[in-house]
């Protein structure tokens, strides 16, 4: 996390990031919210319908009986031009799955929270990412977020990508769930008059109106359908320049600048870790410790999923060695867990390419210490050396 | 639409392939999926209009004199054949 640069504006309180996650959607001046409790993302909805009936925030609030109905309400009401956003976990992610494609498909603006947790069964409610890694192909932007500072950042910032008229796509901020949900931390807020400058009212290219009216949602043929999930597919593509302005816009306002593939002491690195979310704050105390015995280890953060950065991936890697991807979800019966998969397609056309090591970590909630990084860049060294045992190793798992 | 729908191409579909102009199903003539379509026998036809009344797709139109015929948007489901009070009409399959 790059130092915040203290501004007039902005003020330090100490906050749940939860909490942290509301105020900025409050300060975003979200209309509609549909949404439906589920741990670890509940409390940023029941601080927003807190905030609704408290007068603190006019926005309508929509209580329903499901994930399925949460999307569902929320397409209607971004349909209709409001600035819409919900937040779920894990089963609910998975009980929207298929209106999730709709309103990417719809190139509706909705922004939500995923507060990352392991998908059952068995029944877990802990932290992993197998939640949104099953639900990678959606069509929506998808950022992770490592701390609370950038939980609300990247909470107010997703409006803004979301809305552009070139962009027009749903946008998932994934945060972990409990580790990171339930944290309290001392975070950097901005005042709604400069959160106002920088994100305007939505104005919908289209809308619902009865005295215009528009389809939306309509069926296609054979003859039609490829064509608009090829028009999805480069909005998608496309909107990656669209995300950098927005994440430059905010780093001139806040100082805080942040990049699709963000590099932590990678200088002269012949060996790579490429962690997301929060797992990259533990694995930079172990490179601290790596680099201060002496060795050549360094760290890329993996900030945007959707659209993946294959450039920003391979100017990141240039020059090193062994490139050891972390997971934290699996592809069961797959050739490899949904990082690595990404990255080895990402250099397996290129002339020089670093040699991969895969290790999965962190499943359902399981903790993760400094320690565990460098046993796994010890445990890839040698395999670099004499061939890996296996396609991925599921770290730390008994047997 | 202004062209056929298998020549527009990605970059002419619109964002979220949203159709701005209304009532664009019109064009859509749904009477190519028919393989039988129902014939009225007018001796025995009662003008009551449940045909029209009970068909799911503004397929049935009403003639001058109160009597009723498909029109180019009926698919040949045989609602009205099954609902016809009567029993006047019957379904015929279709001949190339």
């Amino acid at each position: 996390m790059m130092a915040a640069k203290a501004k007039p504006t902005a003020h330090r309180v100490g906050m749940e990031v939860s909490i942290a996650v509301s105020h900025a959607v409050q300060l975003a001046r979200a209309e509609a919210i549909a949404a439906y409790p589920i741990t670890p993302q509940t409390h940023i909805v029941e601080h927003l319908s807190t905030m609704v009936a408290n007068g603190d925030l006019d926005a309508e609030f929509v209580n329903v009986e499901s994930e399925h109905s949460a999307m569902s309400a929320c397409i209607g009401m971004s349909a209709t031009g409001a600035r819409t956003y919900t937040a779920t976990s894990s089963q609910g992610l998975a009980l929207m799955n298929e209106i999730l494609f709709i309103a990417s498909a719809l190139r509706l603006p909705i922004a939500m929270t995923v507060a990352n947790r392991a998908l059952s069964g068995p029944l877990s409610i802990w932290n992993d990412h197998g939640d949104i890694m099953a639900a990678r192909d959606i069509g929506w932007i998808q950022v992770f977020v490592e701390n609370g500072q950038e939980a609300f950042d990247h909470s107010v910032m997703a409006f803004k990508i979301a809305e552009n008229h070139k962009v027009l796509l749903p946008t998932i901020i994934n945060m972990d769930g409990f580790i990171l949900t339930h944290v309290v931390e001392a975070m950097e807020f901005l005042d709604q008059e400069t959160i106002d400058k920088f994100l305007p009212a939505y104005h919908p290219r289209f809308r619902l109106d009865p005295h215009q009216p528009v389809t939306m949602g309509a069926f296609a043929m054979p003859e039609i359908y490829t064509e608009m999930k090829m028009a999805h597919q480069m909005a998608l593509t496309e909107s990656y320049g669209h995300i950098l302005k927005v994440w430059k816009e905010w780093g001139d306002l806040t100082g805080r600048r942040y990049q699709p593939v963000e590099r932590y002491k990678t200088e002269g690195a012949k060996i790579l870790l490429l962690t997301m979310g929060c797992l990259s704050e533990v694995a930079e105390v172990a490179v601290d410790e790596m680099r201060e015995a002496g060795e050549e280890v360094g760290l890329l953060k993996l900030r945007l999923w959707r659209p993946f950065p294959f450039a920003d991936l391979r100017a990141a890697v240039a020059g090193a060695e062994l490139l050891i991807v972390i997971d934290r979800a699996l592809s069961l019966g797959g050739a490899a867990p949904p990082v690595l998969a990404e990255v080895r397609s990402a250099f397996y056309a290129q002339p020089q390419r670093p040699q991969t090591a895969s290790f999965v970590i962190g499943l359902g909630g399981r903790d993760v210490a400094p320690p565990a990084f460098k046993e796994i860049v010890a445990q890839a060294r040698a395999e670099a050396q004499t061939g890996p045992t296996q396609e991925f190793h599921i770290y730390g798992v008994r047997g | 639409m202004s062209k056929p729908m298998d020549q527009i191409t990605w970059q002419e579909i619109e964002v979220g392939a949203i159709l701005t102009e209304p009532g664009s199903a019109r064009a859509y003539d749904t009477g190519d999926w028919r393989s039988q379509h129902p014939v009225w026998t007018k001796s025995r036809c009662i003008r009551c209009g449940v045909c029209w009344t009970v068909c799911p797709e503004a397929g049935i139109s009403e003639e001058p004199g109160g009597y009723f015929d498909m029109n180019h948007y009926c698919k040949g489901c045989g609602i009205c054949a099954k609902e016809c009070v009567t029993g006047c009409i019957s379904m015929v399959p279709e001949e190339e």
